[in-house]
């Protein structure tokens, strides 16, 4: 059965590694969902987020494909359930949906949402959640039009306290 | 962008001045190559400007066409287990070079492919012979590299050859920008070490290997399957140990072929879709089955779902992503070949499975009469290929390298030929790349000066790489080219007879007069119609000092049998 899985990629820092491990996905047809790179807690090692939709089995065999590139450190596969997650949407309103009669400024408060930047013209408001939530706020929010919509890549951590410096140790001891 | 003036060649000191270009000679000449294959053009040029003055230490082979480098190189690196190294320029030079690249990468062959690339400051501007190679060649190297500046490539070079030799081999590309190539640098070289993130060879678990002696030491029907790893870890002699003490009768994937002499009593032949008809059916019916380097290649299990399901599997393999990639492994032991095959080898106890092999025996009596005797020693008018190979094998008494292309002609090599002597069969077997046989032979001569190199060739595969003649005759590498011509793309009418209603479509071959061609390149040949004419002239094609050309008529509309019809079981293989 298809579950939603994050991948976390552990790479070291090279130019064109990221085309590398898309790769991996794109031979096998299996579309990334969402991916977001960034450091991590070690120093000169980065991490890819990598959302897919596949079987568990898929997802095994990718992960371990992704281990084999020759600068993948490690990649560990996780379900909803194993991970914190969120997703930063941004929303570029016109200023003057948020001054007529506060219907708009109830669903921006009640959805806990941040106000960045107002203009005169426009306002950007930041939602960080997970999906369904950026995407309830979209939905409230499209009714009084939205100029402008962002969402980020999921960026994740993981449950299980094994750390990335002990992975990092013992590679280096072998 | 200014050229250097070279000075005159002088004896390396740990420390040197050098523009980029002398650093790339250099630093092959520090991981001991002393033979490259390739073709110059203008943004590989300073590094051939570099390699004249070091000819007699460098020796650079002019192919006729940059895939036939890259053939070159694997077949040069099969044979002598070292890394093979080709070098282009870039643009068309660059992509010819990839079809090799991705045959390297899925036969897991060590190659280092050098290219030239337009200066730095022009990547990206669509400048001459321009293309991303970095890009293009991703998905089929194990690794590659873009070099822009001139102090990155001793290093660079350093890494390629370290992951080309490690681990599971494979090629791997470093691209020099012409800028880097004439820019000048302090050179010093250090072999590479290793890195974090690639763990070359799994630390091999010791109760994996309890597991699988207790499995194989209580198994009634054990079959052990071996494929190339046996060979890239250079474990035949373990291997052999391992088979014997336990008495494991083997089958072999065309990768692995010649790993175990063709006659020890213990090799059961080949496997796979025009493999031995034993091996094959008796897969489904044994009850272990321990597969050794090798990676259950569709063309070897037939259907999936019906391969082997009774069995307990033992995967022994240096891949991590290999296990249970195909076939679920009940254990899987990680590691290298030799290393697991020694552990292994002192826990299985001594046994013979007389009974079982005479199941073997049975079968490939059955096969023997049904296709083998045919085969071999045709009653119909027309040559056969396996009584051609049956020549090869009488006359080179299984001591030859034999190369092959692709094709009804490879499936018939790797089926007669004989071996005594490991790393003797050199044949395209994931990528099943036509063309690759001609410059493989010469890459596998100049490796092996010593033994005879023996290129069996379909009509077809010939014209593909048939330039390389070219390279034949400026080199004189004294290769034996067995082209064996039935004026079809024999494999694809065999599939169109079986299973298209005998529509041949775009197969049949009107072919020129083959030679005429090779007397152009003062290759001597003969030709061969007549079945008394044979043995004549695989004789004197061997007796001869150069490179000879046999072309043999054999019969146009033979079949290829057994067979394992696409998407049927192992069991099902057809004897007819």
């Amino acid at each position: 059965m298809k579950k939603k899985y994050t991948i976390s990629v552990f790479t070291e820092d090279m130019v064109g590694l990221l085309n590398r491990v898309t790769i991996v996905f794109t031979r096998r047809k299996i579309n990334i969902e969402s991916i977001a790179a960034s450091d991590s807690e070690v120093k000169d090692i980065h991490r890819y987020t990598i959302v897919v939709t596949e079987t568990e089995e898929t997802v095994k065999k990718v992960t371990l494909q992704l281990e084999k590139q020759v600068e993948v450190i490690k990649a560990v596969y996780h379900l909803d359930d194993e991970v914190i997650y969120q997703e930063i949407a941004l929303f570029k309103v016109p200023t003057s949906i948020l001054l007529q009669g506060g219907e708009a400024e109830h669903i921006v408060r009640s959805h806990h949402a941040r106000v960045l930047s107002v203009e005169t013209q426009f306002t950007v408001i930041e939602k960080t959640g997970h999906k369904d939530e950026t995407q309830k706020l979209f939905n409230e929010l499209e009714p009084f039009g939205i100029l402008e919509f962002v969402r980020s890549g999921r960026v994740a951590i993981t449950k299980p306290m094994r750390t990335l410096t002990s992975i990092v140790n013992e590679l280096e001891n072998a | 962008m200014e050229a250097v003036e070279y000075k005159s060649k002088q004896k390396m000191k740990p420390q040197q001045q050098m523009n980029g270009a002398q650093a790339v000679v250099h630093s092959l000449l520090a991981e001991g190559v002393d033979l490259i294959f390739g073709y110059p053009g203008g943004a590989i040029m300073p590094v051939y400007d570099a390699l004249y003055d070091y000819e007699k230490e460098l020796n650079h082979i002019l192919v006729r066409h940059e895939q036939g480098a890259t053939h070159a190189a694997q077949g040069y690196a099969r044979a002598s287990g070292k890394v093979g190294v080709c070098i282009a320029t870039s643009g068309p030079g660059a992509t010819n070079l990839i079809t090799g690249i991705a045959d390297a990468q899925i036969d897991s062959t060590p190659m280092v492919c050098i290219t030239g690339q337009v200066a730095s400051s022009l990547l990206g501007t669509d400048a001459f012979q321009e293309t991303d190679v970095i890009g293009i060649s991703m998905p089929v190297t194990k690794w590659n590299y873009q070099v822009t500046r001139a102090s990155e490539i001793p290093g660079a070079l350093a890494k390629a050859f370290y992951i080309a030799r490690t681990g599971k081999p494979g090629p791997v590309l470093v691209d020099i920008t012409k800028d880097a190539q004439f820019e000048m640098l302090e050179f010093s070289y250090k072999p590479f070490k290793g890195m974090r993130s690639y763990v070359t060879c799994p630390t091999l678990n010791l109760s994996k290997v309890q597991q699988a002696a207790e499995i194989i030491n209580s198994a009634k029907r054990p079959l052990v399957l071996f494929g190339q790893g046996v060979i890239l870890s250079g474990a035949e002699s373990q291997f052999q140990n391992f088979i014997e003490k336990a008495g494991l009768p083997s089958a072999w994937t065309i990768m692995g072929l010649s790993a175990l002499d063709s006659d020890h009593y213990l090799n059961v032949g080949m496997l796979g879709m025009h493999g031995n008809y034993a091996p094959n059916k008796l897969t489904n019916e044994c009850d272990v089955l321990i597969a050794v380097g090798m990676r259950f290649d569709d063309r070897v299990t037939g259907d999936l779902s019906r391969y082997a399901k009774q069995a307990k599997v033992i995967h022994l393999e240096i891949d991590p992503a290999e296990v249970d990639k195909n076939v679920k492994a009940d254990v899987a032991v990680l590691g290298d070949a030799k290393e697991a095959l020694v552990a292994l080898g002192q826990l299985v106890e001594r046994k013979e499975h007389q009974e079982w092999l005479q199941e073997f025996r049975k079968l490939e009596f059955e096969e023997y009469s049904e296709v083998i005797k045919e085969e071999l020693n045709p009653s119909q008018e027309q040559l056969t290929m396996g009584e051609v190979i049956r020549s090869v094998n009488d006359h080179t008494e299984g001591k030859a390298i034999v190369v092959t292309d692709v094709g009804q002609h490879q499936m018939v090599s790797c089926r007669y030929a004989k071996f005594k002597q490991s790393r003797s069969l050199i044949t395209s077997g994931g990528l099943g790349t036509m063309g690759f046989c001609l410059p493989a032979a010469i890459g596998a001569k100049f490796a092996k000066p010593n033994r005879e190199v023996v290129a069996v060739i379909g009509d077809g595969g010939f014209q593909m790489t048939i330039q390389e003649l070219g390279t034949i005759f400026q080199t004189k590498i004294p290769v034996k080219i067995v082209v064996l011509n039935n004026e079809f793309l024999g494999m694809v009418r065999q599939w169109q007879e079986l299973f298209f209603d005998k529509r041949y479509a775009s197969t049949t071959m009107v072919n020129p007069d083959f030679q005429k061609i090779v007397e152009g390149y003062d290759i001597k040949s003969k030709k061969v119609t007549e079945r008394e004419q044979l043995n004549g002239a695989v004789e004197e094609m061997l007796d001869f000092e150069g490179a000879y050309f046999l072309e043999v008529k054999v019969g146009k509309e033979n079949n290829v049998f057994p067979m394992i019809p696409t998407g049927a079981s192992v069991s099902e293989i057809r004897l007819k």
